[in-house]
């Protein structure tokens, strides 16, 4: 019987007044990748700081490896920690940085020396061992944070937005390297991140957060194709919301009066966060299309396009439904034949009802 | 724009020569073969320097001054890592007034502390002697030291604390492997600036010197007697030394630190 890695249970964090974790409950499961998400301010941070040590809880409980985690230090803990500013030590050569919490456990000198070159191995910084540390780059010295807290082999390896200060080139590079590693080493990583791609590109699973509070946890797929609620459905991708009211349901089907769209009867598990306060119905760009000629789809509607971005192999739109206010967008693939529609034009939309999600 | 600059550069002479003139008159006389400190210059000689050696009280006077400035600069070095450290790491009650009150001596006129002090000490029956005058010097000094350190700590990464205490390390054991390293620079100016103002502070030293006077409570004896000026002005000429050559080593370990660290090299004494 596995158990979780780590268990969260009723954790709330208070900084004098302001709740800055509230009632999280949360499994993280053995060897997997796993990340949280939110944008700045919404506690990832203070909970990744959490489960690491560096911040007391207020009141829950935190279960690391089956153990509670209560009074026990960050230096005790089976985790470790790779900082956002990566805290390589600027006095220590690359191969002292590595070494250092080796050294801590006291283990003799020739078992360090192994494991440091091993790390140094697996990051693929060989030849760097004597390199000072401020003679780096950022990605070399991210690898060295790296080294320096899988050479001692932890149960959990926690990142602070450990890919925020590359440049975007770099930043992909490291993604799939960070992937490829997780792999290698089996060791569960708890990633915590603002940007919803990196996420999505690297996790097993994700916590999405706001305001101190999991909003919902889920893998990519789900997060990004059935979101639990509004606020998940915008922070992930881009999501058109149109307003909905839920008319009448009986078994498994639901009666909605859409904006625009008419009256139109969904499912029950299109309502992904269940049925209670549905206010509205949100449809993904790329699940619209612009129909050309005589095209057609499931449904149609008629709108009006009022501004288009060219991004080469794609184009988005911004049309007008007939009575909505904001527009809503269309993403559409330029492929061979389709012909890029200009500001002004006509346009029928083709959509269809398995398409919708029924949201609060 | 000429203009500007031209006067600029004769504004950056004039300040040199006012600040420095002075104290090169300093070796010029201590070298010059007349008891009577004037121009003409009369001849080269080394007489007053071997002065120094056979004057018993002043060799009293500099073994007081220098073990005063030794403790004082130790103690208030040791004092000021404490309270940097708490300043910069820890928020508490009161932090702020705190600090404030035990940065009040560097802005509160010497001659206030020197004569509150010789009245606490007396009234509490205590003797005057080098430690009176030690104590002195460490509420002096320390507030230095303080703003020197408050800005080694506040350069330091947290995170840098942080991830050596993640990494298994003790508290302890972070402290000397990690953050004492890295603001080592700041202690070594640290104890050198301390070092300095104890060696030439005089108003303190002169209110609270029992029997045992320092360097500069000396030399102000001493100015009473014109015979004895040249071989004074051959004091100050090591005095000058010794002084030159401590900022030289301060800013040689401040440049080692900045090389270590990688941090970018933001001018400092020279």
């Amino acid at each position: 019987m596995t158990h979780p890695i780590i268990r969260l249970s009723g954790l709330d964090k208070f900084y004098g007044e302001f709740q800055a974790l509230s009632q999280i409950n949360l499994d993280i499961e053995t060897g997997e990748f796993f990340s949280l998400l939110g944008p700045s301010g919404c506690g990832k941070t203070t909970l990744l700081r959490a489960i690491a040590g560096f911040e007391t809880l207020s009141s829950g409980s935190l279960h690391i490896d089956g153990n509670s985690m209560e009074g026990v230090p960050a230096n005790i803990r089976p985790t470790n920690m790779v900082f956002q500013s990566y805290a390589i030590f600027p006095h220590m050569s690359v191969a002292e940085n590595i070494a250092y919490g080796l050294k801590a456990r006291k283990l003799p000198k020739a078992e360090i020396n192994a494991s440091v070159a091993e790390a140094i191995n697996m990051v693929g910084l060989e030849g760097f061992d004597d390199r000072a540390s401020h003679a780096l780059s950022g990605g070399q010295r991210q690898r060295v944070a790296l080294a320096r807290a899988l050479v001692l082999k932890p149960r959990v390896l926690l990142l602070d937005e450990p890919l925020s200060a590359l440049d975007k080139k770099l930043r992909e590079q490291m993604q799939s390297e960070l992937r490829r590693l997780q792999r290698a080493v089996g060791i569960t990583f708890v990633l915590v991140t603002h940007d919803q791609e990196e996420a999505l590109t690297m996790s097993d699973r994700i916590a999405v957060m706001f305001d101190g509070k999991i909003e919902q946890v889920a893998s990519p797929q789900i997060l990004y194709g059935k979101p639990s609620t509004r606020k998940v459905a915008s922070f992930i991708g881009l999501m058109n919301f149109l307003d909905a009211k839920v008319l009448a349901s009986s078994g498994k089907n639901v009666e909605v009066e859409v904006q625009s769209l008419g009256k139109l009867t969904l499912t029950l598990d299109q309502a992904t966060g269940g049925l209670d306060g549905c206010n509205s119905v949100g449809v993904r760009p790329e699940m619209l299309t612009i129909l050309m000629g005589s095209q057609t789809s499931e449904r149609e509607v008629e709108a009006e396009v009022t501004e288009v971005s060219y991004y080469g192999d794609m184009t988005y739109y911004d049309v007008k439904l007939p009575s909505k206010q904001d527009p809503i967008t269309v993403t559409m693939r330029n492929t061979a034949g389709r012909e890029v529609l200009e500001v002004g034009a006509k346009a029928r939309i083709g959509w269809s009802t398995s398409s919708l999600l029924l949201l609060k | 724009m000429m203009r500007k600059g031209r006067f600029f550069k004769w504004f950056i002479g004039f300040f040199l020569v006012f600040l420095y003139a002075p104290a090169v008159l300093l070796p010029v006389f201590a070298f010059n073969a007349s008891s009577i400190v004037s121009f003409p210059l009369s001849g080269f000689t080394i007489e007053w320097f071997l002065v120094l050696f056979d004057t018993e009280t002043l060799h009293v006077a500099a073994r007081n001054s220098l073990l005063i400035a030794v403790i004082t600069s130790v103690f208030s070095t040791l004092l000021a890592v404490l309270a940097a450290r708490a300043s910069t790491r820890f928020s508490f009650f009161g932090r702020r007034s705190i600090m404030g009150f035990v940065m009040l001596p560097m802005v509160l006129p010497e001659i206030i502390i020197g004569v509150s002090l010789l009245v606490v000490i007396i009234q509490m029956g205590f003797e005057l002697s080098l430690w009176s005058i030690i104590m002195g010097h460490i509420l002096i000094c320390t507030p230095f030291c303080i703003a020197i350190l408050s800005s080694a700590f506040m350069n330091l990464d947290k995170s840098l604390e942080e991830a050596s205490f993640d990494l298994g390390q003790t508290r302890w054991n972070t402290f000397w492997l990690v953050i004492f390293p890295l603001v080592m620079p700041g202690i070594v100016a640290s104890l050198l600036i301390a070092f300095t103002i104890s060696l030439d502070e005089f108003i303190i030293a002169f209110f609270l010197a029992g029997t045992e006077p320092t360097l500069p409570v000396y030399i102000w004896g001493q100015l009473r007697f014109p015979a004895k000026l040249p071989s004074l002005m051959a004091l100050g000429t090591v005095l000058l030394i010794i002084s030159i050559g401590l900022l030289l080593i301060a800013d040689y370990f401040r440049r080692r630190g900045i090389r270590k660290t990688g941090i970018e090299n933001t001018g400092g004494f020279l």
